[in-house]
């Protein structure tokens, strides 16, 4: 799960880290008044869930209250890599004397935490650790015993020369590593982390992915996710406690197995079509989840076809069969429905589907070539 | 022969009470594996029935089951919460190999877990796993039985159902398989390709390896190196993923795409570059398997 800037620098104080102010607007005038609030000069940033905001106008400078309600004008309702922007961060502007940059992140080659700390802050670290990975200062972690005060101390001095920024530096690495800990995250990040022309150290943008496993445990990291993002269908189906991934293409897929799923989605685009999603329904499905799924997929504009692929393990097949039949009765669903069924129950499932008037492939290509054609792509 | 397990394997089930542990333990004995004992903490005591009226131990605690049965495999069926502890706990009470089915189990806990089985020298395969079947010999996990047949093809995956795919399409012309073995879609996994690429290519029944890979981090490439360098027998790869979106995680919590790395273009490439023959679909796997026993 992505959390905003905002939500991370709010984890990150409650750690101990030194970040500076920073209140949310959802519109122009709410960001001149918190600007008019700090005085001075402020930062107006983009919340939404992608990188490169700066670049794509997303974080803008001004220099009094009335800039500030005009960057906000312009951030607010922008689209960043396709996501609308509904909130900005308004905070005071800092004088920076060195960027540079500290991460962390579950590494797996190594099955433990890494962090990664840069002299040059700024910066895109997955590119400075091709190009000139001797920049970069990489310590594992021991998962049982947490991040030892000597590693923080270790990391810090190949940021800094000054024994005072070394200190400062030290405490907010062992404080990064208690954040992580505590809001259950598969990466952390400060970029950049700055000193002032003061000799202050401190974090001026703040980025966390949460592993959405650990959610189950952390209700109030739960409770930071932002839906109003993502399509309305991707919250539905996760409340359904389906896997969904929305995509533009017009071939609806419905699998069970990530696996088998992503295999599905290739086969369509093969056969000339585009998968309109992702989808798996999980293991042991009952019917409601099918009905839910159809649901889900149906009510997408773009979907002409429907395509179930099910391989019956756990899965049995004729409770899908059954979802199917159900899902038809209870609602409207205009897109023509393609089968294959095979595994557990096979027999039993591909009597219900003819009884309601349906026929089951039991190939895999032969049921994607089908929806590829019946959704009018390909050759 | 097969790898990691077989007709001796003393099979224990953590989690034998739960209503997956339960079904799947029947279909497990019913395959032909050992189950010696079962485990539910606060069941100690009673009796577990199988398929043919067989009583197998309950006991409260790994510890108990190992020390009264030899179990040497454990079998983990426990929600989330608990998955990662299950593991040490079987690693601490002494068997050799624990496969983890369970799904969503937090990483940072499945970090800890695997640094305690790796020093105490236990393998574990998942978790997030459909576990592994020798056909004819054993099976531990949730792997269909009816889809496998004894034969010469080792198939490594990372995948649950599509898996059964590739297995079901190769039984249906013929081929069989001496082991067909599920990783698992998390990142931190316990057994890697390369432990299976290793084992099957010692295995003197395997002539012929299917390696089923996604999209996600670097796996597949560490393999593909690693088949140039030692693996002697003909290997056939698939990657899923071919147009799944960067930056989305697709089900599986391992199958993301970040930054540059882990595209299925990326790992297909790598595939062909390490002399590793690439189905573009699952039914040229079979094709290529064909081939590659001809």
């Amino acid at each position: 799960m992505e959390i905003h800037e905002y939500q991370a620098k709010e984890r990150f104080r409650a750690a101990g880290i030194p970040v500076p102010p920073g209140e949310v607007a959802t519109t122009p005038a709410g960001a001149e008044a918190i600007a008019a609030k700090y005085g001075g000069r402020v930062v107006v940033k983009a919340q939404v869930h992608a990188g490169g905001r700066g670049k794509a106008g997303g974080v803008k400078l001004a220099d009094d209250p009335a800039a500030a309600r005009e960057h906000a004008a312009n951030i607010l309702g922008m689209e960043i890599k396709g996501l609308r922007v509904s909130r900005v961060l308004v905070t005071p502007a800092e004088d920076i004397e060195t960027e540079a940059y500290v991460g962390l992140l579950i590494d797996r080659k190594s099955q433990s935490p890494v962090f990664m700390v840069s002299a040059a802050g700024g910066i895109d670290i997955e590119e400075v650790a091709s190009t000139d990975p001797g920049a970069i200062r990489r310590l594992t972690v021991d998962p049982r015993y947490g991040l030892l005060p000597h590693q923080a101390y270790w990391l810090a001095n190949s940021l800094y020369d000054d024994p005072a920024l070394i200190k400062q530096a030290t405490g907010i690495i062992a404080q990064l590593y208690r954040a992580f800990i505590e809001s259950g995250a598969s990466m952390a990040e400060i970029n950049p982390l700055i000193t002032t022309c003061s000799g202050e150290v401190r974090a001026i943008d703040a980025k966390m992915t949460i592993d959405d496993s650990e959610l189950f445990r952390r209700p109030e990291v739960a409770a930071m996710r932002d839906t109003s993002s993502e399509p309305p269908s991707e919250t539905k189906a996760r409340e359904a406690g389906l896997s969904y991934v929305k995509l533009d293409g017009t071939v609806g897929c419905c699998v069970n197995g990530a696996g088998l799923a992503m295999a599905t989605m290739d086969l369509v685009k093969y056969y000339g079509g585009e998968p309109a999603n992702f989808l798996d329904i999980g293991g042991s499905s009952n019917p409601d989840k099918v009905v839910a799924a159809l649901d889900i997929i149906a009510s997408d504009p773009n979907v002409r076809s429907i395509l179930f692929n099910i391989f019956g393990g756990i899965t049995r097949c004729d409770d899908v069969a059954n979802g199917i039949v159900e899902a038809t009765r209870r609602i409207d669903i205009e897109p023509p429905i393609v089968i294959r069924l095979t595994g557990t129950n096979e027999d039993v499932a591909l009597a219900i589907l003819k009884e309601a008037g349906f026929s089951a492939h039991t190939s895999m290509d032969a049921v994607v070539e089908e929806a590829v054609r019946l959704a009018g792509a390909g050759a | 022969m097969a790898i990691f397990i077989d007709e001796n394997t003393r099979l224990a089930v953590q989690g034998i009470t739960g209503r997956d542990g339960s079904f799947h333990t029947r279909q497990t004995m019913e395959a032909g594996t050992r189950v010696v004992a079962g485990v539910t903490p606060g069941k100690g005591g009673r009796t577990f029935e199988g398929p043919n009226g067989e009583a197998v131990p309950v006991f409260n605690s790994m510890d108990d089951a190992v020390a009264e049965t030899g179990a040497d495999a454990s079998v983990i069926f426990v929600p989330p919460p608990f998955a990662a502890d299950a593991v040490m706990e079987a690693a601490d009470a002494g068997v050799r190999f624990v496969v983890a089915i369970t799904e969503g189990v937090p990483v940072m806990d499945m970090a800890r877990a695997h640094a305690f089985a790796r020093d105490k020298g236990v393998r574990v395969l998942g978790p997030n796993c459909p576990g592994l079947i020798s056909p004819g010999k054993c099976k531990v996990g949730i792997l269909p039985t009816r889809i496998v047949t004894e034969g010469p093809v080792g198939v490594v995956s990372r995948s649950g159902t599509l898996t059964y795919e590739a297995v079901h399409q190769l039984t249906s012309v013929g081929i069989g398989q001496t082991t067909c073995i599920g990783i698992g879609g998390d990142p931190l996994i316990g057994t890697s390709f390369i432990d299976c690429l290793e084992a099957f290519n010692e295995d003197p029944d395997t002539a012929a390896i299917v390696m089923i890979g996604e999209i996600g981090g670097t796996d597949e490439q560490d393999a593909a190196a690693y088949v140039r360098a030692r693996v002697s027998k003909p290997v056939v790869g698939f990657i899923a993923g071919q147009t799944a979106p960067p930056g989305r995680r697709m089900g599986h919590a391992g199958a993301i795409i970040s930054g540059s790395a882990g595209t299925a273009e990326e790992k297909m490439r790598a595939f062909r570059d390490n002399g590793i023959s690439v189905a573009k679909r699952p039914v040229e796997i079979v094709e290529l398997i064909q081939q590659a026993l001809a």
